[in-house]
C-alpha cells in the first residue's frame, strides 16, 4: 500500500497527460481523488514504522542503487502535510482555475508534481532524493511557466530552473563526496567512519546544503523564488510555500538524522545556520517595501524558511521540521487568502490597489487574519510554538547565539510588514474599482481556508503535533513568559504589530521609502547585470563557436559538402548520354573477359 | 568444313561490330539494331557450342533453347523500346541522343 | 557445310553487320540488318539448326524488321544530316572494339579447337528409342528431326520457363500499348 502513494499521482498525471487533455473536468478530478486517496493512506500510515520491502533498481559491482521506501515519523507526518495541503490546494484550484484554458495541463503537472515530492519525502536513499528532487523542479518549472504566453512568467520559470541547477549541482557533488565518506547512499546505513576529518566532512555537508540553497531559496540563490509567483496562486501555495522549498529543510533533516547530528557540529552546521540567518533577516527587509501581496508572501517564505535552515544549522532540526510543519498550514493559508482576493480583484495583485476588503470579504479576510497571526508568532496560534523553539535553540547555541538577535529582529519585521499587508489591503477604504467590485469567493475556495485556519490555529498544540509533525520535541512549559526568549519575542511582535499599524493603518500611499529594500538590496540586478551577461555571453561565445564551427561547419556542413562532391562527381557519370554509358559497358565486357580470360 | 574457333572468330566480330555501332552511332534506332546484332552474335556462339559440343550424337538442343529464348525476349525488347522511342519523338521531336541531354547536370 | 559456303554467309553477315552501323539512311541501315540476318541465318542452317534458323529469319528478319521499318517511317526519319563528328568518342569506341577484338583472337588462341564432325544419326537413334519412337525412326532413317527434338527439348525441360516467357510477351504486349497510347491532354 504504500507504493500506492507514489503510483497513484503518477496514474493521475499520466492518464491526464496521455488520455484526457481535451476533458479538463475529468482530469481535475481525477487529480483531486488521487491526492485525496494519497491524503487517507499517508492518514493510515502515521505513527506506524512499516517497513517496506526496497526495488533493487541497479546494480554495478557492488555499488546498489534500489528503490525503497523509508516510512518513519518524519517522512509519514511529511506525507501528511504535502498531500494534505496538496489535497486543499486542489480544491481551492478547481475554483480558482474553473476559467482556464489549460485546466487539464494544470492538473496533470499538480500530480505530477504531487509524485515527485513524495518521492523526496519517502526516498529512502540519495540517489532517489536527487531523482526526485529534479522531478519537483521539474514540475515546478512547468507551473510557474503554465501561463507562458505572458513573456514574464517563462522568464521566472526559466529563472527558477536554472538557479536550482546552480544549487543541484552542488547538491550532486555533495551526494557524491557522502557516498565515498560513508560508502553507501541509504539513508539507513549512512555512517561517518572514524577517522574522516572535520574539513572533509564538512565539505561534503556543504555541497549537499548547496542543493538545499537552491530548492529552499536562501541566499544567495534565493531569486527565483519571488519571480516565481509569476504562477498560479494556488502553486505558489502548495510548492513555493509549503511543501516543495521546505524540501531542502527536509533533506538537511533526514541526513542529519541518518549520519548523526555530530556531524553538523563543525564548520559546516554554523554556516548553514548563518546563512539561514542572513536569509531570514535580508528576506524580511526585503518584504517591508514591497507592494505585490503575493512577493510580499514569498519574501516572507524566504523569511521562514531562513529560520527553518538556521534551526537545522543549529542543530536543531525538530525546531526546523515542527516550524516547517505550522507554516506549512498557514503560509498555504495565507497565499489560498491572497488567491482568493487576487481571484476576486479580478487579478490585481498591487496591495495599494486594494483596501477595506475585510468587509467586502469577510469569511477570506477573517481567515487571512488567522494567518497573520500564526505568522506573526501570536502566543497561542501555531506559528509561536514553533517559532518559539527555534528562538531557544538559537539562544541556547554555544557559538552562535548572536544569531538570536538576528532572529529576534526578524521577529519583529515579521508583524511590521505583515501588519502594513494587512493593514493596506484589508482595512481602510477601497482605493481602486478592482476592490470595488471585490465579492465573496465562492464554497470551493473559502472551504479550504477555513480548514487552513484552523490547523493555522490549533497546529502547534502537542496534541495535534505529536501525532501529525514530522517531527515534534513537546516543551516543558506551554506557555511560559519569563525569560530572555519569551520576553523578547513577545515584545517583538507586540512592537512590530503597533509599529505597522500606527505607520500604515488609513494611510493612501506608502510613507516609507526605502529604495535599497525596494529593490531586493539590487542582488537581481547584479546578478542580471553581471553574472547574467557577462558569464552567459562568454558562456554563449563557446557554445556559439561549438555550434558554428563544430557541428555546423564541420559536422553539418562537412557531410554535406562530401555528399554533394560526390554527387557532382557522379554527375558527371550520370550525364545522360548514352554513348558514354555504351563505352563504359564495352569497358567492363573488356575488363570481364581479361579478368576471367587471361 | 569450318571448324569452332571459325564460327565463334565470326560471332566476334559481328558483336565487336555490333559494339562499334553502338559506341559510334546518334541514331537511337540504329543504336538499337546494333544492340539486336550484338544478341545475334550470341546467339550464334550458342548454337556453334551446341552443335560442337554434342551428346550421343545429337546437338545439344539446351543451348538451342537458350537461342530461342534469347530471340523471343528481343522481341518483346524490341517491341517496347520501340514503343519507347516512338513516346520520345512524340515529347522531343528527336531521336538524335546528343539532343537528350536533359538528364546531364 | 562447305567451307566456301560458311565464308560467303559469314561474309554476308559481316557486310551486314559493317553496313547497318555505317550508313547514314535508317532504311539502308534496316534493310542492311536483314541481309546480315539472312547470312546468319545460313550460318546457323549450317550448324544443323534449322529451327533456329527459321525462327532467325521469321522473327527477325520478319517481325522484328518489319516493325523497324514500320516505326522508321512512322517517325518519318530522313538521312541524318551530317554533324561534325567528335573525335574523343569515336576514338574512344574504336579503341574498345580493337581491344575486344584483340582479346578475342587472344582467347581462341589459348582454347582448343573443335573440328566439324558430322552428327551419328544412329547413335542417336539408339538413345532416343525408349523416349520416342518417332523421333527414333526418322533418326535411323538419316534425317535429323530438328523440330521434333526441340519440340520434346522445350515441352518436356522447359515448360515452366516456356510459360514465363509467354507471360514476359503478353507484359510487353500491355505495355506497348500503355506506352504509345496518346496522352490526353
Amino acid at each position: 500500500m504504500p507504493w500506492l502513494l507514489l503510483l497513484l499521482p503518477l496514474i493521475a498525471a499520466a492518464a491526464n497527460q496521455l488520455y484526457l487533455k481535451r476533458n479538463a473536468f475529468i482530469a481535475s478530478m481525477l487529480s483531486v481523488a488521487s491526492v485525496a486517496a494519497t491524503f487517507a493512506i499517508s492518514l493510515m500510515l502515521l505513527g506506524k514504522e512499516n517497513a517496506v520491502a526496497p526495488l533493487n533498481w541497479i546494480a554495478i559491482g557492488g555499488f546498489e542503487i534500489e528503490i525503497g521506501l523509508k516510512l518513519d515519523q518524519l517522512a509519514t507526518g511529511m506525507m501528511v502535510v504535502v498531500t494534505g495541503v496538496g489535497l486543499l490546494v486542489h480544491v481551492f484550484s478547481l475554483a480558482y482555475m474553473a476559467d482556464d484554458s489549460a485546466k487539464a495541463r494544470f492538473f496533470t503537472c499538480l500530480s505530477l508534481f504531487m509524485f515527485s515530492m513524495t518521492g523526496i519525502v519517502l526516498a529512502s536513499n540519495f540517489i532517489m532524493t536527487f531523482m526526485f528532487w529534479e522531478l519537483v523542479g521539474l514540475s515546478s518549472y512547468l507551473l510557474i511557466g503554465h501561463w507562458y504566453q505572458r513573456e514574464s512568467a517563462a522568464d521566472a520559470a526559466k529563472k527558477a530552473f536554472i538557479t536550482n541547477r546552480v544549487g543541484d549541482f552542488g547538491f550532486m557533488i555533495g551526494i557524491l563526496m557522502l557516498w565515498g565518506i560513508t560508502g553507501t547512499l541509504n539513508f539507513d546505513d549512512m555512517k561517518v567512519p572514524a577517522g574522516i576529518s572535520t574539513g572533509v566532512l564538512g565539505a561534503a555537508l556543504l555541497c549537499v546544503f548547496c542543493g538545499a540553497v537552491g530548492k529552499s531559496a536562501q541566499m544567495p540563490l534565493h531569486v527565483w523564488l519571488p519571480d516565481a509567483m509569476e504562477g498560479p496562486t494556488p502553486v505558489s501555495a502548495l510548492i513555493h510555500a509549503a511543501t516543495m522549498v521546505a524540501a531542502g529543510v527536509y533533506m538537511l533533516f533526514r541526513l542529519q538524522l541518518s549520519i548523526g547530528s555530530d556531524a553538523f557540529d563543525n564548520f559546516a552546521g554554523d554556516t548553514i545556520a548563518i546563512v539561514g540567518g542572513i536569509t531570514a533577516l535580508c528576506a524580511a527587509l526585503m518584504a517591508t517595501q514591497q507592494n505585490d501581496i503575493k512577493r510580499i508572501l514569498a519574501y516572507s517564505t524566504l523569511s521562514q524558511l531562513g529560520y527553518m535552515i538556521m534551526a537545522v544549522g543549529l542543530l536543531a532540526g525538530e525546531a526546523g521540521m515542527f516550524h516547517l510543519f505550522t507554516h506549512a498550514w498557514f503560509k498555504a493559508l495565507l497565499f489560498l487568502g491572497s488567491g482568493a482576493v487576487i481571484h476576486a480583484c479580478h487579478h490585481q495583485q498591487d496591495i495599494w490597489q486594494m483596501g477595506g476588503l475585510l468587509k467586502k470579504m469577510p469569511i477570506t479576510g477573517f481567515t487571512f487574519l488567522i494567518g497573520f497571526l500564526a505568522l506573526i508568532a501570536v502566543p497561542g496560534t501555531a506559528g509561536f510554538f514553533s517559532k518559539e523553539q527555534i528562538l531557544e535553540a538559537a539562544h541556547h547555541h554555544d557559538r552562535l547565539s548572536w544569531l538570536f538577535w538576528v532572529a529576534a529582529t526578524v521577529a519583529l519585521l515579521t508583524p511590521f510588514y505583515m501588519t502594513r499587508l494587512f493593514a493596506v489591503a484589508f482595512l481602510g477604504k477601497q482605493r481602486s474599482k478592482d476592490a470595488d467590485h471585490a465579492h465573496e469567493v465562492g464554497p470551493l475556495m473559502f472551504l479550504p481556508l477555513l480548514i487552513l485556519a484552523v490547523l493555522g490555529l490549533i497546529a502547534g498544540y502537542p496534541f495535534i503535533a505529536e501525532k501529525l509533525a514530522p517531527a515534534y520535541e513537546k516543551p516543558a512549559h506551554l506557555f511560559h513568559f519569563s525569560g530572555l526568549v519569551p520576553i523578547t519575542s513577545v515584545v517583538a511582535v507586540l512592537v512590530g504589530l503597533v509599529a505597522g499599524l500606527v505607520v500604515y493603518l488609513g494611510k493612501e500611499r506608502d510613507p516609507i521609502s526605502v529604495p535599497l529594500f525596494r529593490d531586493r538590496f539590487r542582488i537581481d540586478a547584479f546578478y542580471d547585470g553581471v553574472l547574467v551577461r557577462y558569464l552567459q555571453d562568454a558562456f554563449a561565445a563557446i557554445v556559439h563557436f561549438f555550434d558554428e564551427f563544430l557541428i555546423s561547419g564541420l559536422i553539418v556542413g562537412g557531410s554535406a559538402r562530401i555528399a554533394e562532391g560526390f554527387g557532382g562527381l557522379f554527375r558527371r557519370v550520370q550525364g545522360g548520354n548514352l554513348q558514354g554509358y555504351a563505352f563504359a559497358f564495352g569497358i567492363g565486357v573488356i575488363l570481364v573477359i581479361y579478368f576471367t580470360a587471361f | 568444313m569450318a571448324s569452332l574457333h571459325d564460327y565463334l572468330l565470326v560471332s566476334g566480330l559481328l558483336f565487336a561490330i555490333g559494339l562499334a555501332g553502338v559506341v559510334l552511332r546518334r541514331n537511337i534506332i540504329v543504336m538499337f539494331m546494333c544492340l539486336e546484332l550484338m544478341l545475334s552474335a550470341a546467339n550464334l556462339t550458342l548454337v556453334a557450342f551446341s552443335r560442337f559440343n554434342g551428346m550421343n550424337g545429337l546437338p545439344d538442343y539446351n543451348g538451342q533453347m537458350l537461342v530461342f529464348f534469347v530471340i523471343t525476349v528481343a522481341a518483346a525488347e524490341v517491341s517496347v523500346g520501340l514503343a519507347i522511342i516512338v513516346a520520345l519523338y512524340r515529347a522531343r521531336q528527336t531521336i538524335h541522343t546528343d539532343d537528350l541531354n536533359s538528364l546531364k547536370g | 557445310m562447305p567451307l566456301a559456303l560458311f565464308w560467303f554467309f559469314a561474309a554476308v553477315m559481316l557486310i551486314g553487320g559493317l553496313a547497318v552501323v555505317s550508313l547514314r539512311n535508317p532504311v539502308a541501315s534496316a534493310l542492311s540488318m536483314v541481309a546480315s540476318f539472312v547470312g546468319l541465318a545460313g550460318l546457323f542452317i549450317g550448324l544443323n539448326a534449322f529451327f533456329v534458323g527459321i525462327i532467325q529469319i521469321l522473327v527477325y528478319a520478319g517481325a522484328i524488321m518489319v516493325l523497324f521499318i514500320f516505326i522508321i517511317m512512322l517517325l518519318d526519319l530522313k538521312t541524318e544530316e551530317k554533324r561534325a563528328p567528335k573525335l574523343a568518342p569515336a576514338l574512344g569506341g574504336l579503341g574498345i572494339v580493337l581491344a575486344f577484338t584483340i582479346q578475342l583472337i587472344g582467347v581462341l588462341s589459348q582454347t582448343p579447337n573443335k573440328s566439324h564432325e558430322p552428327l551419328d544419326l544412329v547413335a542417336a537413334s539408339a538413345s532416343m528409342a525408349g523416349r520416342s519412337e518417332g523421333i527414333a525412326s526418322k533418326l535411323k532413317a538419316g534425317h535429323l528431326p530438328d523440330v521434333n527434338l526441340i519440340g520434346d527439348t522445350l515441352f518436356n525441360g522447359y515448360n515452366f520457363p516456356l510459360q514465363i516467357i509467354g507471360v514476359l510477351l503478353l507484359v510487353s504486349t500491355i505495355g506497348v500499348v500503355v506506352l504509345s497510347k496518346r496522352q490526353a491532354a
